[in-house]
């Protein structure tokens, strides 16, 4: 018999409890005297008709206001499976709850009624699902009593929810039409919908693929404590205990301890009494290694060749579970100034900040929005800073690895559930980046020896002429980000000012100029280098010159502000999270480059550098191209190199 | 607990691998060098067999919870009531550290009334596994002036067992008591946290838990404070009992069928002994049952059985319509009535 964990949220209204209570009873899962005291209980408080409710919200103040608060754990099994549900409530200041029983699931049951549709409360539910990862989803199209049992109803409700879902991550989607309440497709094939010919509830349950979530390829074991014994059996026994938490092991293979960085062979592998040979994820083991390595709680056994990430920055989605709100503190020196957290991943617990809080996500409308800190039930895009590096992967390859919790040190509090997205960049190595390219083409003097043609008429006298200043707009963000939308969408506004202008785009410099350049990190830098120059002549004839380029590496983009007067680059940052830039893909350049069709494409295959400190950001995921062109251009009127006016 | 579900077993993942449904990229191939062919799994011949399927993670689940506590806590106890849920936590807490011994004592609260087959079995469990015993009694609480007994009808000393339990936990400054409490045994505790936190009174504030996500427990904690730990939170009855006929546990005869005298009192059979003396109208009858819980004698009731081996007691456990704690006098006082022990600092 195999196991399954899923969850439920939802409230009374939606049928949740009487669907629990219904797979419960229908298995045999509730005894006689819980339901003679749910009677009991009922009856003393007037209800007329027995309170399933009563059986899942354990708690006084539960029963006493009718509502679900807390995560309830409920079990039943049938032969063929043991089941745990982890009971949530639906209501969105019970988000944390959602998140903590979504966090073990394996399947998420989203509840929808039938007369209602597909509502707020569902695609909340949904978007939990998906943020967590949670492998499989089933929707139960529930009351379908109440709109007679209509195929018509329930295919709506599917496509609706299909459309919605589109927008989702998840896998898998399971649709059910079902009555808990008259038992119609829990467990058995219900009489009153003959159309439907799925599985039932009970069945889905019993059957689906269990594992979906697990990965089985990366071998990672957080070392959660180290056995000795020294016994007339086990001389100077040394073993490291912990979870296998992905991948497999067997005895004999070489194995790297981190942070350590020292290798070894594994000696031997045991599982409670048993030695074997060897182990997989989900295994508790203690293993023995062929040599004496330092190793202690916190440390991590992987192979040597498929190793985690190593950072002290990462990149994380924060689900905020806590009255008090998310502190932010600014990376000012080396120390923290109190505003910090214990982060705990796998089995290890270090000191941590976020230091930037990048947007919120409404959990109803998956929107992102501007927000300075996350509060309770809130979730949101954090970077996150600790004292000592983490070893992880990435939430979406690995839950175990890729998860954390962060802890008030006042209060020792769980006040966020995190999901490690990527980690973000070290200033430091950004700095070691340029100089390691900078290093071999020392050539910024190549023409040195020519000198600058004396003009007749002067970048100021062309001002002035045209009544506005010069500047380099430089437009930089990843393909697809909306550069060259929101730059021509700002020229047309400049045009109508009669205002000059000038435009280099990167696909079309390419066409001509640069055709004779390629994309790895050198002809980049060329590629570049060109268009800057360019730009710099432009701007000395008193253009305003729009450049839009990827131009993805920080050292390339300061080369370019270097060679035109200070104050008149203006570094603008054209950011949009890369999923969305994948589902635009205005040129089916992200499809081919995940193809592998092209190199060294920057967001999948090369790498971006976030401007450290533009001008200006341009989030093009959350606002559209004629607002962007508009801020920029009241910057400029601010900035006095744009006459103001009625603009 | 995240990532909890365990592989299916060797022959099947090879199998699927060969059936080309596993990947097996950014691994390395091991069997270039040989190390992975040849005998699939050692064979285990000595007992118990290997589990599997849910058993085996619910093993898993708990063992890791053990090692957290080891390591999370400098203090910890495993509390010990000779009922077979903290005689499998105990089993599992030698799993968790061997070849090892479990690195911290066992804590019996000893409410006075123990059935003596209880105690006899305590101490030979102690002897086997090599580990420290703390017993701290009821009665000391009582002699102390701690706590006064109910004055009259139930002479049950479950309630007061909270006192000496909270004074052993001041005194031995424990941080962490490990429980062998489950989800499904009560409806309080299906809201329970796998490390529940007691303020510096002991008490349980159920609105104000701490969110429990993945398998990542927070045991930090002030001073005074201390823990609750559940690490077979998941297990049902059932689970307990399919475990303990796997791995050939031990359990105090009690569980089995075997005849003895009771009493009917409010609908529950209680053992007459010391502690249990007939009332007025009752009457004595020798019976064939057993225990489904073993608490206090003056509130665990029995009940009419002829299961005498762990086959016949998972049958009948697998076809019960009464909850374990349906014959438990202590549960029967209103709906709440382990909610409110809980939030003293009951177990």
């Amino acid at each position: 018999m195999d196991l399954l964990r899923f969850s439920t949220a939802g409230s009374v209204d939606d049928g949740k409890s009487t669907l629990i209570g219904r797979l419960l009873y229908d298995s045999k899962a509730i005894f006689e005297d819980q339901l003679e005291a749910v009677e009991q209980a009922s009856a003393a408080r007037g209800d007329p008709s027995v309170d399933l409710a009563l059986l899942t919200d354990g708690l006084r103040a539960e029963r006493e206001q009718g509502i679900t608060i807390d995560v309830a754990y409920r079990y039943t099994a049938t032969p063929k499976r043991k089941f745990i549900i982890a009971d949530t409530p639906g209501h969105i200041q019970y988000t944390r709850n959602m998140v903590t029983g979504a966090s073990t699931a394996e399947l998420a049951i989203i509840l929808v009624d039938a007369r209602k549709g597909v509502l707020t409360q569902s695609k909340r539910h949904s978007f939990i699902a998906s943020l967590l990862q949670i492998p499989h989803v089933v929707v139960a199209v529930n009351k379908m009593d109440l709109v007679g049992y209509s195929e018509a109803r329930y295919q709506e409700i599917v496509a609706d929810y299909r459309a919605f879902a589109a927008k989702l991550n998840v896998r898998d989607v399971v649709y059910i039409p079902i009555s808990a309440l008259h038992g119609d497709n829990i467990v058995s094939q219900s009489q009153n919908m003959p159309w439907y010919h799925g599985a039932t509830l009970l069945h889905h349950l019993e059957t689906v693929n269990i594992g979906a979530g697990r990965n089985n390829v990366d071998f990672r074991l957080p070392i959660q404590y180290v056995i000795r014994a020294n016994s007339a059996v086990d001389h100077d026994f040394r073993g490291f205990a912990g979870q296998i938490v992905s991948g497999r092991i067997a005895v004999g293979e070489e194995v790297v301890a981190l942070p350590a960085g020292i290798r070894s062979r594994v000696a031997g592998i045991h599982r409670g009494d048993e030695s074997c040979e060897r182990a997989a994820a989900g295994d508790g083991v203690v293993i023995t290694l062929e040599d004496e390595i330092d190793i202690s709680r916190g440390d991590m056994l992987v192979r040597v060749r498929n190793l985690p990430h190593s950072s002290n920055q990462i990149d994380a989605t924060l689900c905020w579970m806590s009255e008090e709100p998310m502190k932010i503190e600014w990376p000012v020196s080396n120390s923290f100034s109190g505003q910090w957290y214990w982060l705990q991943q796998s089995t290890r617990r270090v000191r941590a900040s976020v230091q930037e809080l990048n947007y919120r996500i409404n959990v109803d409308t998956m929107h992102r929005e501007d927000a300075q800190t996350l509060h309770l039930n809130e979730i949101g895009r954090g970077q996150i800073v600790t004292t000592e590096p983490l070893f992880f992967d990435s939430y979406q390859i690995n839950r175990a690895t890729g998860s954390f919790i962060l802890i008030d040190p006042h209060t020792n509090n769980t006040v966020a559930a995190g999901m490690i997205r990527d980690r973000a960049r070290r200033v430091s190595e950004l700095v070691q980046k340029q100089e390691e390219r900078e290093a071999p083409s020392l050539r910024p003097s190549r023409s040195s020896n020519v000198v600058w043609e004396p003009v007749a008429v002067t970048r100021p006298m062309r001002e002035e002429l045209n009544g506005h200043g010069a500047a380099v707009l430089w437009f930089t963000g990843l393909s697809g980000s909306g550069k060259s939308t929101v730059a021509k969408a700002l020229e047309q506004r400049l045009f109508a000012l009669d205002v000059r202008t000038f435009s280099l785009d990167g696909d079309n410099v390419r066409h001509g100029l640069n055709s004779d350049l390629g994309f790895g990190a050198e002809a980049r830098t060329e590629n570049i280098r060109r268009v800057a120059e360019v730009a710099r002549l432009a701007l000395e004839h008193g253009n305003i010159v729009l450049c839009t380029f990827i131009s993805p590496y920080e050292g390339d983009r300061e080369a370019a502000r270097a060679l035109v007067p200070e104050g008149s680059f203006w570094e603008l940052f054209v950011k949009c999270d890369v999923e969305i830039c994948k589902e635009r893909d205005p040129k089916g350049l992200y499809a081919r480059a995940e193809r592998g069709e092209i190199p060294n494409f920057t967001g999948v295959s090369a790498p971006y550098e976030e401007p450290v400190q533009p001008e200006m950001v341009l989030e093009t995921d959350r606002h559209s191209a004629d607002e962007l062109a508009q801020q920029i251009l009241e910057a400029l009127v601010r900035a006095g190199i744009v006459p103001g006016g009625d603009s | 607990m995240d990532d909890m579900t365990l592989p299916p077993g060797v022959e099947t993942a090879e199998a699927q691998e060969a059936a080309g449904l596993r990947s097996r990229a950014g691994d390395e191939a091991q069997e270039a060098d040989g190390t992975l062919t040849g005998d699939p799994v050692r064979a285990q011949v000595w007992p118990p067999t290997p589990l599997t399927g849910h058993l085996r993670q619910l093993e898993a689940e708990a063992i890791y919870v053990l090692r957290e506590v080891a390591a999370q806590f400098e203090r910890p106890c495993l509390l010990f009531s000779g009922g077979k849920d903290s005689i499998v936590c105990a089993h599992l807490a030698r799993k968790a550290f061997t070849p090892g011994r479990i690195p911290f004592p066992l804590l019996h609260v000893d409410t006075g009334h123990n059935f003596p087959e209880t105690l006899a079995f305590r101490d030979e469990l102690i002897e086997e596994l090599g580990v420290r015993l703390v017993v701290r009694s009821v009665q000391d609480s009582i002699d102390a002036g701690r706590v006064k007994e109910e004055p009259d009808g139930d002479p049950s000393r479950n309630r007061l067992q909270t006192v000496t339990l909270l004074d052993a936990v001041a005194e031995l400054r424990i941080d962490a008591a490990v429980g062998g409490a489950r989800r499904d045994e009560e409806k309080a505790r299906a809201k329970e946290r796998f490390f529940s936190h007691r303020d510096g009174f002991g008490q349980w504030d159920p609105k104000n838990q701490r969110p429990e996500l993945w398998n990542l427990f927070n045991g930090r904690k002030l001073n005074n404070e201390h823990f609750r730990v559940f690490p077979i939170s998941n297990w049902t009855e059932l689970d307990i009992w399919q475990y303990i006929a796997e791995q050939r546990i031990d359990l105090p005869s009690l569980y089995f069928a075997h005849e003895r005298e009771v009493v009917n009192r409010d609908g529950i059979l209680l053992a007459v002994g010391t502690y249990v003396k007939p009332r007025p109208g009752e009457t004595v009858r020798r019976e064939r049952v057993r225990f489904r819980t073993i608490g206090d004698m003056t509130c665990t009731g029995a009940f009419r059985s002829s299961a005498s081996d762990l086959t016949e007691i998972i049958e009948e456990i697998a076809t019960a319509r009464i909850t374990e704690r349906g014959d438990r006098a202590d549960d029967r006082r209103s709906e709440a009535a382990m909610e409110d022990r809980k939030r003293l600092g009951y177990f």
